[in-house]
């Protein structure tokens, strides 16, 4: 429990002193405030654009598609994950594809995508679940792997049902590495999505900080890429949170 | 209808056979006969690998034979565990995800029972299993030996009129499961069920059993029964009665030669 929080100190700490470096780097001259707004300016640029709301359909576009695709991922993942997982031999072709996927660059095939669907959500919804659902039928091969054998046989000896097996069973027993695999598609998703949007979009934050970017307007630029971050760092943090409380209920302590 | 029962066999088993297709078709068990009395405490030890768990799948009905029959209580198992057999595995089979007792009222969440009588036996077999103080921990916070007892408390909440336990103290450490089996003798005579243990400790078939059968190398038959004659009220401390080592050493005289057969398959 010190421990714990010891460290997340010492993690504030060291994030809080290089956002106080760059501060001070940029107000004296050492990094050319051109290149790079002070963070105490990124910040208030933030503030203005998000609250003056010419960011508000871009925010609005961007994160139902991010929700949209990775609800996807979540989806087909799972269901995929379990229908591999019952064939052993669809297993055994699987595997290799599976371990050696995130070695594709899964952007190449956006010209493909906006070929296929047009301009939109639909090809970034594509390109999110692209990279987020193979990380979810991984981690739930590994969760249904991991249900215990043993546990299995007690669904017999009680009985159970296929359905409450899934439910009272399996389902709790994969549960954390599940968790995992929801975590990392948030992060693929929304990664897929916003660089989707910067290279190939007409709407969105991805598009927002490309424009801004080709229109050498640094303050939007780096206003909406903090905010971008902002928001990725704490939706991660609610799941990390709420996936440790899960997981210390089963370890010691 | 119980009295009808008692004196005949609660468990009984006619010419039971086990074969695993192949290739190589595997002959695991058999061909067994065996009758457990009712109120039994009946034990299995054999040699690694003779099928002993093969057997215990047969009498919970988990497995159906290849040949033969097996009957509970008269009627013929078919695949299904029956209402009345309970099951307490070697593994760690307690759920991390759920508390104590949530573990233990897991054994009734398909009994349509009232509420309160669920968490009045919930209550009992915690209690009689010594785990009330940890009733809100979750397995991992507890050692090994009282995740065990978690798993027969959750059997016990069932009130099994059998109970087949395969090596459940096989990962403990002897005192410990000496202890364990102090238990197991308490909480054979107050529910007066029958008992099919499973085991590899010689000792513990031994002071736990009014009855121990030595099953053979692959495939398994029995070779020898050893009837113990211990008082029903009996606990560990058996293992000073001067009767504990004679048949301790009938038992290890049975076992020997089919333990060495094993040894010289594997090697």
């Amino acid at each position: 429990m010190m421990r714990r929080h010891a460290a997340l100190l010492m993690r504030i700490a060291i994030l809080a002193g290089l956002i106080v470096l760059l501060e001070v780097a940029c107000r004296t001259g050492v990094i050319n405030p051109l290149t790079i707004l002070p963070p105490s300016d990124m910040f208030a640029a933030m503030i203005d654009q998000v609250g003056s709301g010419e960011l508000n359909a871009s925010i609005a576009t961007t994160f139902s598609t991010i929700f949209l695709a990775f609800a996807l991922a979540v989806g087909c993942g799972t269901v995929t994950g379990a229908l591999i997982h019952r064939s052993t031999r669809l297993r055994d072709v699987v595997d290799p594809l599976l371990a050696s996927y995130y070695s594709v660059p899964t952007f190449i095939f956006y010209p493909l995508l906006v070929a296929l669907l047009g301009i939109g959500k639909a090809p970034l919804v594509v390109l999110g679940v692209l990279s987020a659902a193979p990380a979810v039928v991984i981690s739930t091969l590994a969760g249904l792997d991991g249900v215990a054998p043993v546990l299995m046989k007690l669904a017999r000896v009680h009985r159970l049902t296929p359905a409450r097996t899934l439910r009272w069973i399996v389902l709790p027993a994969a549960l954390p590495h599940l968790f995992t695999g929801f975590k990392l598609a948030l992060s693929y998703a929304l990664i897929g999505v916003i660089a989707g949007e910067f290279i190939l979009s007409g709407t969105g934050l991805g598009y927002a900080i490309s424009f801004a970017y080709q229109s050498f307007d640094n303050r939007a630029m780096y206003g909406a890429m903090l905010f971008v971050l902002l928001v990725a760092v704490t939706a991660n943090g609610i799941l990390y949170v709420w996936e440790g409380r899960l997981a210390r209920r089963r370890s010691r302590g | 209808m119980r009295a009808e029962v008692t004196g005949e066999a609660h468990v009984s088993l006619n010419e039971v056979v086990r074969r695993y297709d192949g290739p190589p078709a595997v002959q695991a068990l058999g061909p067994i006969d065996l009758d457990i009395r009712r109120g039994e405490f009946f034990s299995i030890v054999g040699p690694s690998g003779c099928g002993k768990s093969t057997l215990l799948d047969a009498v919970s009905g988990l497995v159906r034979p290849t040949s033969g029959i097996a009957h509970f209580e008269g009627k013929e198992l078919s695949g299904e565990v029956p209402d009345g057999v309970g099951v307490v595995f070697q593994e760690d089979s307690s759920m991390p995800w759920l508390t104590v007792r949530q573990n233990v009222a897991f054994g009734l969440r398909t009994s349509g029972l009232p509420k309160t009588e669920v968490s009045d036996r919930v209550d009992h077999a915690v209690n009689f299993m010594g785990l009330s103080q940890f009733s809100d921990h979750y397995p991992a916070q507890l050692s090994g030996g009282m995740r065990q007892r978690v798993c027969i408390a959750r059997t016990l909440v069932l009130r099994p009129r059998l109970i087949l336990l395969d090596e459940p103290f096989g990962a403990l450490d002897q005192q410990t499961r000496l202890l364990m089996g102090d238990e197991l003798l308490r909480l054979w005579r107050e529910t007066s069920a029958t008992v099919l243990l499973i085991t590899h400790a010689l000792d513990e078939a031994v002071m736990l059993s009014d009855r121990v059968g030595v099953m053979s190398a692959r495939p398994g038959r029995f070779i020898d029964m050893v009837e113990t004659g211990w008082p029903r009220d009996r606990d560990s401390r058996v293992i000073a009665d001067p009767a504990f080592g004679a048949l301790t050493g009938r038992l290890w005289t049975s076992l020997r030669e089919e333990s060495l057969k094993t040894m010289g398959r594997a090697a």
